[in-house]
């Protein structure tokens, strides 16, 4: 696992995200009301919309394609809907964010290469299955 | 530590409390439960399906012991409560418990009446009110043969369809001459009556039960005029009593219930009731609905909201007698200045009256066909004018212009594989199953759940039958007053007031004053907060960008794979050789993938990827275009057809009025979107009948039309008014539309605005008062000063940069291995 930098906490708007591309993937960091900092890949369990143009309350994020509402901390759907979205570690450090991607993904950042991990919009999976669900994507990669 | 809560009653008003109270401050309390029965808690209201053999009782357990359990909840089953030591605050249990309480909810419901008969102790004789006497007589209908229901009233019916179904030759003796007489009226009443002995029940009545007969156990019954019926069942179901004894010998004030106020506090202020135990502003309530509103309410005062308060609640009724459809609410009784709407189609068994005084419904019965029963009760409960739809009201809301929320269909007739929801492809049979297997009573339940009438909202009607069809009919699913969202207590109405009274600018600010139950709110108020502060405050509120949905953040329409349509204005559809060319270009430049042409005469580029935004508008803006607000709850369109410049039938100049409307009202927001059309003659080529606000020009001038929409369920236009000059319809359309802004929920077409407050009231405030129309077209043409910003200009030249880029982070170089601090 490694640290990539994300830019400065000052270019996150509070309530809102902006997108991360790591390779080609997207991930989505959002800085809510109270100021937290969370990352997760911009793709609803649902559907696969772009979490990063939701609408952030709480700490939580409403998919602005179908309205499910997901958990940022968890990344799990949170009500009656079942799905989970990858999380990564995110932290502050002298006012810039860092996210704490898989290697595999870091490298190709680093080397231009694109990743395979695009974003699976199937069906939602069952919840039993999705603890660590963000490592078990990317250790295909 | 945690605070201590008692609830005295297991039952669904005293369960309904808790779990209420749990999703408000799950930690707050540890809570302790005594009941009297033997069982968790179950929907006592299924217990009729239940004698019917139409349902088991594990179908009917809402909660069971495991749910306590795992809820931390200590349950005392079986066990009664003696004693409330109130000095102490201790509660004292059969079999020496003590339990100590910071906190205490009385929900001991209600006992049934027992008839003080000579014989009524006899075995064979019971009341009917909970799972054990529902035991008893379905073990008395496998030995007996005939039994005698004492008592036509609700649960009287109940009681005897369901002991016929289970093979026993019933009798229900009645004292009134009407069946349900609080209920119905006597047309209805014998309607029911001939149904009932079709499918074989008798009837005494008008009569009265003098004595129960037999020795060692029942064996009939004699009437006050000496006759006598055989019976090896008596079941006494002439009402039920607030059941207040606990109460009164704990000191605590009662009448004929537990006396409440509107906090549901009893005269000891530690110590709240609920349900039907419970004497509220001089009201004891039998059923269900009103037991779940006052269930919130203590809820909200033990999680130390206090912000709630009971007002007391209309009922509606509702027989579950498979086969029946009967519906009853409010006051049918007449009287002075009321008058009576009636429908009677005897060979279908259809019939129908509604109360009405001064146009407001006061009372409904409806037999046969209560598909609008819902409908009816809402309008009662609002208080709704009827004048401008009273001579179809009868006829149900599938026969008004309706706009989207009516279900017509009989949905009980419907097959389980009948789709009723769609958008989301949700089954009637779905929707059944996760309303029984998931113990769902609210509409936001099932759409939380199933997802059905969670989209566009068409089939709510449908999902609402759906639920009352299923939970047996004394539920009732709308309660009296609707908040904005669950962040709230508030209706969109009273935070609308509260915006403008207490000159509230900021949505914190709303937040705060209004005491929001979230830190920032859900998806669903910040929007409509935020289009509340800017209709009130234009040119002082601070558009909060984070509070829009992101196609108004964004300025286009977000699509399925994450990319955005752009959708330029052409001015009343008429465009140019270098608008097209312009467009054309736009479409080549950035690999367009789809260009289409639109139903509001416009040009759609669809699939441009968020970063490009910027520069495709610069390019669309070097020709001259502007945005279209496609993609915005503001003004969309005002479509034409060529008018008397190029048409033989023309008889204004529609395309030019058009443009001078879309010049004027471009830009405004509104609560959805609206749309405007002229039309050059009555031929109406553009549609105009369709839209929110349609101009028809004829010889003489110009006709306006309001209300229309194309959307889920087409509702043609009211007309409202004739115009001599295209100043007046200028005129006459702002003020319109800035009455929308004004008046409207958020999120309301002007189609269901206008069912909802009446036609009469828009003309009244636009036709009839000159000098309001006046003020109110001030008010919007003030409002556009601020508005008429092309938002696309401003963000080709910069604004908001950062919503159109991706992060930059400063490159992997500042890589560093994970595991280190964190």
């Amino acid at each position: 696992m490694r640290w990539v930098d994300a830019g400065p906490l000052a270019a996150l708007p509070a309530r809102g995200a902006r997108v991360l591309r790591v390779g080609d993937t997207s991930i989505a960091v959002f800085r809510t009301g109270a100021g937290e900092v969370y990352a997760l890949r911009d793709c609803c369990p649902h559907r696969g919309g772009p979490l990063s143009q939701g609408i952030v309350h709480g700490d939580r994020v409403t998919c602005p394609l179908h309205d499910w509402v997901i958990d940022l901390k968890s990344g799990q759907a949170t009500g009656a809907d079942e799905g989970c979205t990858p999380t990564f570690a995110a932290r502050v450090h002298d006012g810039r964010v860092s996210i704490e991607v898989p290697d595999s993904l870091a490298t190709a950042q680093a080397a231009g290469i694109a990743a395979s991990a695009a974003c699976a919009a199937g069906p939602r999976a069952p919840r039993a299955a999705l603890d660590d669900c963000a490592l078990a994507l990317f250790e295909r990669a | 530590m945690s605070k201590k809560l008692v609830l005295v009653g297991n039952g669904m008003a005293g369960m309904r409390a808790v779990e209420e109270l749990l999703e408000l401050a799950p930690e707050m309390y540890d809570i302790t439960v005594f009941g009297s029965e033997p069982h968790g808690n179950y929907n006592r209201i299924l217990l009729s399906p239940v004698l019917a053999s139409e349902k088991k009782i594990a179908d009917i357990m809402l909660n069971t012991r495991e749910w306590y359990d795992e809820h931390g909840i200590t349950l005392h089953a079986g066990r009664e409560v003696t004693k409330i030591d109130r000095a102490r605050r201790r509660v004292h249990a059969e079999g020496g418990l003590e339990v100590p309480y910071d906190r205490l909810i009385l929900a001991t419901g209600s006992n049934p009446v027992v008839l003080p008969l000579p014989g009524k102790e006899l075995p064979g004789v019971v009341s009917y009110r909970d799972i054990a006497d529902v035991d008893r007589m379905i073990a008395a209908a496998r030995r007996g043969k005939h039994a005698v229901v004492i008592g036509g009233g609700l649960l009287g019916l109940e009681a005897a369809y369901g002991l016929q179904k289970r093979g026993m030759d019933v009798t229900v003796v009645h004292l009134m001459p009407t069946l349900m007489e609080r209920q119905l009226d006597s047309a209805a009443g014998d309607l029911l009556r001939r149904s009932l002995e079709q499918r074989g029940l008798k009837f005494l009545m008008p009569a009265q039960t003098a004595a129960i007969l037999g020795a060692e156990h029942v064996t009939g019954v004699q009437l006050k005029d000496g006759s006598e019926i055989p019976a090896d069942l008596v079941v006494m179901a002439v009402g039920i009593r607030p059941n207040a004894t606990l109460a009164k010998a704990s000191g605590i004030a009662c009448e004929r219930g537990v006396l409440v106020n509107d906090t549901m506090q009893t005269f000891d202020p530690r110590i709240y009731a609920v349900g039907e135990c419970v004497q509220h502003r001089g009201s004891c309530y039998g059923l269900v609905a009103p037991l779940f509103e006052q269930a919130k309410v203590v809820a909200n005062h033990l999680a130390e909201f206090g912000i709630g308060r009971y007002v007391g609640s209309q009922v509606s009724t509702k027989l579950k007698v498979t086969g029946i459809d009967l519906f009853s609410a409010g006051d049918f009784s007449g009287g002075p200045d009321t008058e009576e709407l009636v429908f009677q189609d005897p060979a279908r068994g259809v019939y129908k009256k509604l109360v009405v005084k001064d146009n407001k419904i006061r009372g409904a019965v409806l037999y046969g066909d209560t598909v609008d029963g819902a409908w009816y009760f809402q309008l009662l409960r609002d208080g709704t004018q009827i004048a401008d739809f009273r001579e179809n009201i009868l006829f149900g809301q599938a026969h008004l212009g309706d706009s989207g929320l009516g279900g017509a269909a009989g949905v009980t007739s419907l097959p389980d594989k009948a789709e009723i929801c769609g958008c989301n492809g949700v089954c009637k049979g779905d929707i059944v199953r996760a309303i029984t297997t998931k113990n769902l009573f609210t509409l936001d339940a099932v759409r939380a759940h199933t997802k059905a009438s969670s989209s566009c909202g068409s089939c709510t009607g449908l999902v609402e039958q759906l639920l009352a069809h299923t939970l047996g009919g004394d539920y009732s699913e709308t309660p009296a007053k609707k908040p904005l969202c669950p962040c709230t207590i508030y209706t969109h109405e009273e935070i609308r007031q509260a915006v403008v009274r207490e000159k509230l600018k900021s949505i914190p600010a709303a937040m705060q004053f209004l005491e929001w139950k979230t830190p920032d709110g859900c998806h669903k108020c910040r929007p409509a907060l935020n289009f509340y502060m800017l209709c009130a405050w234009p040119g002082e509120y601070l558009d909060d960008k984070q509070s829009r949905f992101i196609n108004e953040r964004a300025h286009g329409n977000i699509q399925r794979d994450g990319t955005y349509s752009v959708v330029p204005r052409i001015w009343g559809g008429v465009t140019s050789p270098k608008e097209l060319r312009a467009i054309a270009d736009v479409a080549e430049k950035y690999n367009v993938p789809t260009v289409k042409v639109t139903g509001g005469q416009r040009i759609d580029l669809l699939g441009v990827k968020k970063e490009d935004l910027p520069s495709v508008w610069r390019d669309l803006g070097a020709a001259g275009l502007v945005s279209g607000h496609a993609y915005g709850k503001a003004l969309r369109t005002v479509k034409t057809c060529v008018g008397k410049e190029w048409c033989r039938f023309g008889t204004q100049d529609s395309t030019g009025l058009g443009i001078k409307l879309e010049r004027t009202t471009w830009g405004s927001w509104h609560p959805h979107k609206v749309k405007l059309a002229v039309s050059g003659c009555p031929r109406n080529c553009a549609e105009a009948t369709i839209k929110d606000l349609g101009v028809v020009c004829v010889e003489s001038g110009y006709e306006l039309h309001v209300g229309g929409n194309g959307g889920i369920k087409i509702r043609a236009t009211d007309f409202l008014c004739k115009v001599a000059t295209e100043e007046e319809v200028i005129e006459y359309c702002c003020a319109y539309l800035q009455l929308y802004r004004e008046e409207a929920r958020y999120l309301e077409r002007t189609a269901p605005w206008i069912e909802r407050v009446g036609l009469t009231h828009v003309r009244e405030r636009i036709v009839d008062d000159a000098s309001g129309r006046k003020v109110l077209y001030a008010r919007f043409l003030e409002s556009q000063k601020y508005s008429q910003v092309d938002p696309w200009a401003e963000r080709a030249n910069g604004k908001d940069a950062e919503e159109f880029t991706p992060l930059e982070p400063a490159g992997v170089a500042a890589l560093e291995t994970a595991g280190g601090a964190a």
